[in-house]
């Protein structure tokens, strides 16, 4: 196989292996549910996404076409990753899971279970 | 009813099956192309009771230009959000905060929360049941709040209004 793609897989593999050690990193480090919902969400997305263009030019070096399964893997995980974030936090956000202690505006926790409307004591609009 | 809606009664979900189902064994072969497009009726014709009528994309270009952008975003936000998990933890300041929502539809409200998750430091958490305001975390608070919420309505919720035109 030629040098330069060989380069360029290795390249690919190598950022997205990075993201995805990030993202895991992020779990163990991070304090709470709510912040520890943005490593895997964020970092993991870019981390699969290089890996997953590594695969498709190495396939596409392979048999001389492109392959498109890789897209259709993004598009799903890109579809439904944030579904998954946001039932998440919303599940923890209704059993009042516990949070870092600095986090701000924590009322918006109660207002939200609640259903009431958010901001009388703040000065939005 | 005519026979086109009975039959097919969401053709471009049907076209996208096929397609999809092409996609994935990575064939034109005249077996697949039966069988997907069996798939491509039968599977419509189970889930069309279920479907909620929702507002049509208006400016299919602006709607791609929204992806692209988006894209893009994702790629920065990847970056933030690895610095912020590699380096000290006391410059994580999260908060919560509530943006107040000018769509009013599910599909768009849907579209635009999946694009805050998505984005820099943010996560949608929840979207109050008269839709009228989405809960969002943030992963760094910037010392005024309304920053953010600005970020979300002009950048992305001014976006999502113009490609379904409501």
């Amino acid at each position: 196989m030629n040098f330069w793609v060989e380069l360029l897989i290795s390249v690919l593999l190598i950022l997205g292996g990075v993201f995805v050690l990030v993202g895991s990193i992020g779990l163990i480090r991070l304090k709470d549910l709510y912040v520890r919902l943005h490593a895997p969400t964020k970092a993991t997305t870019l981390g699969l996404g290089g890996i997953l263009l590594g695969s498709m030019v190495y396939m596409s070096h392979q048999h001389g076409y492109l392959t498109i399964h890789e897209l259709l893997i993004t598009l799903f995980l890109v579809i439904t990753a944030p579904v998954t974030a946001h039932i998440l936090a919303k599940v923890a956000m209704h059993h009042e899971v516990p949070m870092m202690k600095r986090t701000r505006n924590a009322e918006h926790v109660s207002t939200a279970r609640k259903q009431q409307a958010p901001g009388d004591t703040k000065d939005q609009d | 009813m005519s026979m086109t809606s009975r039959w097919l009664p969401m053709p471009f979900h049907s076209l996208l099956l096929l397609a999809v189902w092409l996609m994935l064994n990575g064939s034109l072969s005249l077996g697949h192309l039966l069988l997907g497009s069996v798939l491509a009726i039968v599977i419509p014709l189970i889930c069309a009771p279920l479907q909620v009528p929702q507002p049509k994309i208006a400016r299919p270009l602006k709607a791609l230009r929204y992806v692209i952008m988006v894209l893009g975003d994702i790629v920065v936000a990847n970056v933030q959000v690895a610095l912020l998990v590699v380096g000290p933890m006391r410059r994580i300041n999260p908060g919560f905060v509530a943006v107040p929502l000018d769509l009013d539809e599910t599909f768009p409200i849907t579209v635009l929360a999946s694009t805050v998750t998505m984005t820099p430091g943010t996560v949608s958490a929840e979207v109050s049941s008269d839709r009228n305001w989405l809960y969002v975390h943030v992963l760094n608070m910037p010392d005024d709040e309304q920053e953010v919420i600005d970020l979300i309505k002009t950048r992305y919720e001014a976006a999502i209004k113009e490609i379904f035109a409501c």
